[in-house]
């Protein structure tokens, strides 16, 4: 097989078959709390995208280049979060000089990214498995797009939600959930997809 | 008597009317990915308790130094110090365990329980309220992830704790297994929850007329 095809398999199967949210769990708590509004669960997605794919990046040389040679591959978790940290804020300080229109859009959003276990997530699933830079990149790219593609899934039909009758114990979060128990089993129809292939 | 009182609150605070699964849904990361069956709960549960003391307990102590600019990075670093001392604990001891866990051990460091905890209680608080809150809020952790896990592995395997419950003949329920069932366990459970609070609010507030 071409590296060409292969690398396009990969990338589908980031989006679809190892899904953030529907099948690896990482990234539920901005799923379950940004997602009333399409627009700003849009918002998140992209930013998201922009934090994970730079994460992977940096990570990859703060891994490779300085915890590998001073044998420190123990301290990667304290390592990756503080890259992560700065990189958010560095992000933050960027898009309020030359973006302001967008960084007001996003608001507290922004900061949240930190803590959002898909980005820490992906940096440790690039090294567990040990991808080299340009998979790690992609993972991180579409990775942070399949997430995007939930969020606005989600938001979707929460917005339609809205007017919905619903049982008063069920509301929010818990009829959430089960929406996404929903989807989670609708994209569970992509799971063999590439079993053939890869 | 009053300070064991207000210890004592602290404590059930975390387990009952604030437990950070059911009623502030906080953490639904791990709670969903690691619970397929109970004994991952427990371990899951364990390991963000000694997490969760730990780093009450230092940034209690660290309350009056930490300027408040850099407080989450601060916050955050102490954190992952301690999920790295767990990571390596079980590697050594529970092996096992630290395989099916994978990669949520190190993802403890984002769950916004132990960040949340650290901004809302034990960056204001004296240290032996702080560990008091860290233990109660931990308990109420690992008893919610215990309780989805035992559900899940109950119908989705036929067993639990890996102990055989229904007889040979029962046909499992895949699905609960599969992060599909994840969600859905979760969200009627949390839904169980409410209609129960709510249920207890009608009854206080027919007792107060």
């Amino acid at each position: 097989m071409s590296p060409i095809v292969k690398i396009l398999l990969f990338m589908f199967s980031c989006v679809l078959t190892h899904n953030y949210i529907f099948s690896r769990f990482l990234g539920c708590c901005p799923f379950l709390g940004v997602s009333g509004k399409v627009e700003t669960a849009f918002g998140m997605g992209i930013a998201v995208t922009f934090v994970m794919t730079l994460a992977s990046l940096f990570t990859y040389f703060a891994y490779y280049y300085v915890l590998v040679p001073m044998k420190l591959e123990y301290l990667n978790t304290i390592a990756f979060i503080l890259v992560i940290a700065s990189l958010v804020q560095v992000v933050e300080m960027f898009l309020k000089k030359s973006a302001p229109s967008l960084y007001s859009a996003l608001g507290i959003y922004l900061p949240l990214i930190t803590t959002n276990c898909a980005v820490l997530g992906v940096t440790i699933l690039n090294i567990t498995e040990g991808y080299n830079l340009l998979y790690s990149v992609l993972n991180g790219t579409f990775g942070a797009l399949g997430f995007l593609v939930a969020i606005v899934l989600m938001a979707g039909v929460r917005e339609r939600l809205e007017t919905a009758k619903i049982p008063a114990p069920l509301k929010g979060f818990p009829i959430s959930l089960v929406i996404a128990g929903l989807m989670s089993m609708a994209f569970l129809g992509f799971s063999n997809m590439f079993a053939g292939v890869m | 008597m009053e300070q064991k009182h207000s210890l004592q609150s602290i404590f059930f605070n975390g387990i009952i009317t604030e437990n950070p699964t059911f009623r502030l849904v906080l953490g639904t990361c791990p709670t969903m990915a690691v619970t397929t069956n109970a004994t991952n709960g427990i371990g899951m549960g364990a390991a963000a308790t000694f997490v969760l003391v730990g780093s009450n307990v230092v940034i209690s102590l660290l309350r009056n130094f930490i300027p408040d600019k850099i407080r989450i990075p601060a916050f955050i670093v102490v954190i992952c110090t301690f999920v790295t001392m767990v990571q390596m604990f079980m590697n050594a001891f529970l092996p096992a365990l630290y395989q099916s866990l994978g990669i949520f051990l190190p993802l403890i460091v984002v769950n916004c329980i132990i960040l949340a905890r650290a901004e809302a209680f034990a960056s204001k608080n004296p240290v032996l309220s702080s560990a008091v809150d860290g233990i109660g809020m931990g308990i109420g952790f690992t008893l919610a992830l215990t309780l989805i896990g035992s559900i899940r592995e109950l119908f989705g395997n036929g067993t639990i704790f890996g102990v055989q419950v229904f007889g040979a003949g029962y046909q499992p329920m895949l699905l609960l297994i599969l992060p599909a069932g994840g969600f859905i366990v979760y969200g009627l459970l949390l839904a169980l929850f409410n209609a129960v609070s709510m249920k207890f609010t009608k009854r206080k507030e027919g007792a107060a007329e």
